[in-house]
């Protein structure tokens, strides 16, 4: 029972039921096939959602994330285009190193300045996508460009599983350990619960800030690579609002954007729950455009049953000021 | 500003204290040159020197006001998102409820409604979704950014739901006249529309009662309920002026493109907060002024129409607005100097 009013079990549960509601309607979902496929296509958002919840736990949110993937994937899809003979894994390096790079930058606004990340990621957000363009010229990497294997590895299988969800698995596995068990976690979690106490304690939370979003923006970046990989295409605008999607992942997932709250599994459930969705609506023959709205009502829904506990504490301002006399007295005796 | 706490108890009973009375500073030169609005301008003026210098038809004044119709939209959502920002809320939404609006439009046309009637099917769709905004925001005590988050997926939603595939066109002649007319032939109706909002929303942010408790919620808002200012009811019916503005935007874009398709105003949403933000207010609230907010949305709109002017793609504007940005905000904490955490 008291499992079940935490939040990961609930919403694990929620998947589960989700996938066995659409199961009844279309068998097909069920089959061992669709359910991979599933879990192939959830892989980036949960991704994503991970450093992002990072971000979110410091107070912090990137909006540049999908201008981050963006760009990194560019480069990659640019960089195996142009010099076919490189290995792969320099390749991914450098999508890694491009990400990491833009997202120092938000990092020293953000860190060491100490600007409104909202703000500083807003701009960088616009900044990187018109880099984009300006890199590319306007043009499409299209999969003729792109090496044979440049494309192949996402889907390649490792033990009867794409590299993708390894990728992702490992990710999941990392960040957890990183969030639970790393001096640098839990520090994040200090700086989100309250900032000037954990300048008082001190942690460097400007170094650490900085590193945040440098992760984010690495995983963005190797999100890039898999991205244009998986779907064999580069161009300006893949990933166009994306950001949304995983912060929307982020709160269906429990992280709670005043900061300082979270967890990587909520997160990574939160990503998967969103992903059913998507996925389920083909499926059910539901028409993709309510896709949207569906996602929308969801992270409604989310944040109502998230909220439940706030509201008790808002109804606090005034009440406690009515003339009630013999409760004034014992409170201040 | 507070010179005067210590003295003013006792000073109005003798005229000849030897204490001066200070309610504000002097204003003094060194003030206006360091404001934000003044930087602006001057950024403003260097653009048009060096669109005028470079560029031959630059300064050509039907050009010019040619050139107001990319922002004139934009810039009417900004002044309500401007007040918004100032009250410590946020609205992501509003690019969805404009597409929301507009299919609304469309719809309400395709059934045969007239056309007088189209501008309030348009501002009350945009109302309604400002409302569940501020509902949620304000019954639920929930952070805005998120609210409207979920909220611009369910309207943009909700719009291509009744749209599908298909497009709305064939709009009246009279939102085409509003969209894309002129008033004496050359100064575009938006343009003027989008003056007088200015001048109304800066007469009510900075003359009224209304505009210092909006100020007073954003710089303290648990202070300010126990003022006795409504913060709730502010919040909410901010919410539902920007979605009604957000309405009114939908009505003049619609008729100035003559159609709704499915990713009408995408991505609008951040070009907005951009604009405010880049005007000067501050994304932690309480501070900002209107006119601020009209230069940032003049500065931009001419190094956009420079920009074409000169052949430069569009999408070289996400880069330049984005590096003003953050140059900006950047440059004046360098010259303010290092915050301390504490």
């Amino acid at each position: 029972m008291n499992l079940l009013k935490q939040r990961e079990p609930l919403l694990a549960l929620m998947v589960i039921a989700l996938i066995l509601l659409v199961g009844m309607r279309a068998p097909v979902f069920l089959t061992t096939q669709s359910l991979a496929n599933l879990l192939t296509d959830s892989t980036l958002l949960v991704m994503l959602a991970l450093t992002q919840m990072l971000v979110i736990v410091t107070r912090g949110i990137d909006l540049s994330v999908a201008s981050t993937l963006a760009l990194s994937g560019m480069v990659a899809a640019m960089l195996a285009a142009t010099h076919p003979e490189l290995p792969l894994a320099l390749v991914m390096l450098a999508a890694c190193v491009t990400g990491l790079a833009l997202g120092l930058v938000n990092g020293y606004l953000i860190g060491v300045l100490a600007l409104p990340p909202i703000v500083v990621t807003l701009g960088t957000m616009s900044v990187y996508r018109g880099l984009v363009f300006v890199l590319s010229s306007g043009a499409w990497v299209s999969a003729h460009h792109m090496p044979a294997n440049f494309i192949a590895f996402p889907l390649q299988r490792l033990f009867g599983l794409p590299h993708l969800v390894w990728i992702a698995l490992a990710a999941v596995i990392a960040m957890a350990c990183l969030a639970r068990h790393s001096r640098f976690g839990r520090d994040l979690y200090a700086i989100g619960n309250a900032p000037h106490c954990a300048a008082y304690i001190g942690i460097p939370s400007a170094r650490r800030l900085l590193w945040t979003y440098g992760l984010s923006g690495m995983v963005a970046g190797l999100c890039g690579y898999l991205w244009v990989a998986r779907y064999a295409v580069a161009y300006t605008e893949i990933a166009y609002g994306f950001e949304f999607t995983v912060i929307a992942a982020c709160v269906i997932g429990g992280v709670s954007i005043a900061g300082g709250v979270g967890s990587v599994l909520g997160a990574a459930l939160g990503a998967l729950f969103l992903s059913v969705i998507g996925n389920a609506l083909p499926v059910l023959q539901v028409s993709p455009f309510w896709q949207s709205a569906l996602t929308g009502a969801v992270i409604l829904v989310a944040v109502l049953l998230n909220a439940r506990g706030n509201r008790h504490r808002s109804r606090q301002i005034l009440p406690l000021h009515q003339p009630e006399p013999t409760a004034s007295r014992s409170a201040t005796a | 500003m507070n010179a005067t706490t210590m003295t003013d108890t006792d000073a109005p009973s003798r005229s000849a204290s030897r204490y001066t009375i200070l309610d504000r500073e002097k204003p003094a030169l060194r003030h206006l040159v360091t404001r934000w609005e003044s930087l602006l301008a001057l950024l403003l003026l260097a653009v048009f020197v060096a669109g005028g210098v470079t560029l031959p038809h630059f300064l050509d004044p039907y050009n010019l006001l040619d050139g107001t119709a990319n922002f004139s939209e934009k810039a009417l959502i900004a002044l309500p998102m401007a007040l918004l920002i100032i009250c410590r809320e946020i609205d992501i939404s509003v690019a969805g409820t404009l597409a929301l609006s507009s299919v609304a439009m469309g719809m309400a046309h395709h059934a045969g409604a007239p056309a007088e009637a189209l501008l309030f099917v348009a501002l009350g769709t945009g109302l309604a979704c400002g409302w569940l905004n501020g509902f949620l925001v304000t019954r639920f005590m929930l952070p805005s950014i998120v609210v409207t988050i979920g909220t611009i997926a369910l309207y943009r939603g909700l719009a291509s739901v009744a749209l599908g595939d298909q497009a709305f066109t064939h709009y009246p002649q009279l939102m085409a006249d509003w969209g894309q007319g002129t008033f004496f032939g050359v100064v575009p109706r938006a343009f003027v529309i989008l003056l007088g909002f200015a001048l109304l929303f800066a007469l009510v942010l900075h003359a009224t009662t209304v505009g210092r408790r909006i100020y007073a919620i954003g710089n303290n808002p648990a202070a300010a309920r126990f003022s006795g200012v409504a913060v709730d009811r502010y919040r909410l019916g901010l919410f539902m002026l920007t979605g009604a503005m957000a309405g009114l935007a939908a009505f003049l874009l619609t008729g100035r493109i003559g159609s709704t398709r499915p990713n009408i105003a995408t991505g609008w949403e951040l070009e907005i907060i951009t604009m405010v933000i880049l005007g000067g207010v501050s994304i932690a609230g309480g501070a900002g002024t209107i006119g601020g907010v009209l230069l940032a949305v003049l500065t931009m709109g001419a190094v956009t129409y420079g920009l074409a002017l000169a052949n430069v793609p569009g999408i070289y504007m996400t880069i330049v607005v984005g590096v003003l940005l953050l140059s900006t905000i950047a440059l004046s904490r360098l010259l303010r100097g290092k915050p301390t955490r504490h």
